[in-house]
């Protein structure tokens, strides 16, 4: 069952980012969240918001940043959709392997993961949609 | 909250004092030009007092890093000094925790570069 659903549109900014951290922050207190995880699930919205604007949108202002924020009785689900042109999963590397510690990106995607229990991602030639879920009793 | 950045000399050492967020936009634009500035005047033992960084997201966590490689590729050094849980604990994750010189005492910390 819903408890509540929010939906925002927003544009390819750096404003869109830093709304999105704070909306999912708040969100997640709501949701009962303590600290450590409202920190968490804010800086995972943060990072995936920073996706769609940089590298999906490329903060084209004829593009838009969709984001969802749905409160379950089990989970809290955010999804964050773009209208690039699709994210390659394969081409991200994986920022822990010795070779890539000093890169200076590409640890957006690894942050999100670590830091909620579900994440799903459906790039496509339309867009990009990431899926956050974060579990209300751990 | 924005970033404030502010410096002191000790021993030849050049202590940047480092307060708010470093994220992508402003955070990161005035770090990135705090340390080209220093090595641009020849200071290139730096250490980043990060005991006031609340907040670090990952074009924050970048920055430190090429803050890291510019400083070491000029023949500098840039460690790191009283990081917050929360940037602790995101270095641990990420693994740069064993890349980064990081230190919680400044006295010793100074003491520390060649």
């Amino acid at each position: 069952m819903t408890d509540k659903r929010v939906s925002y549109t927003l544009d390819s900014t750096l404003e869109t980012v830093n709304n999105a951290e704070e909306t999912a922050s708040r969100m997640a207190a709501e949701a009962g969240f303590g600290d450590e995880d409202v920190m968490k699930i804010s800086m995972a919205v943060r990072e995936a918001a920073v996706n769609a604007v940089l590298h999906g949108n490329a903060y084209d202002p004829g593009k838009k940043v969709t984001l969802n924020f749905e409160r379950t009785q089990r989970d809290l689900v955010i999804t964050i959709r773009d209208q690039g042109k699709g994210l390659d999963l394969e081409k991200i590397p994986n920022p822990l392997e010795p070779e890539n510690l000093l890169k200076t990106s590409g640890r957006g995607i690894f942050i999100i993961r670590s830091f909620m229990d579900e994440v799903e991602i459906h790039p496509s030639h339309t867009g990009t949609e990431i899926k956050l879920i974060k579990h209300v009793h751990g | 909250m924005t970033m404030k950045s502010s410096t002191r000399q000790i021993d030849g050492v050049t202590i940047v004092d480092l307060s708010g967020r470093i994220t992508l936009g402003e955070g990161s634009v005035v770090l990135r030009d705090q340390v080209r500035d220093l090595l641009s005047k020849g200071n290139k033992k730096i250490l980043l007092n990060l005991g006031e960084v609340n907040y670090i997201d990952s074009s924050g966590i970048g920055e430190l890093v090429s803050a890291f490689t510019t400083v070491r590729n000029q023949g500098g050094e840039l460690k790191l000094l009283n990081l917050t849980k929360k940037v602790h604990d995101l270095l641990q994750i990420t693994k740069l925790y064993t890349v980064f010189d990081v230190k919680d005492d400044e006295t010793s910390a100074v003491k520390s570069f060649s």
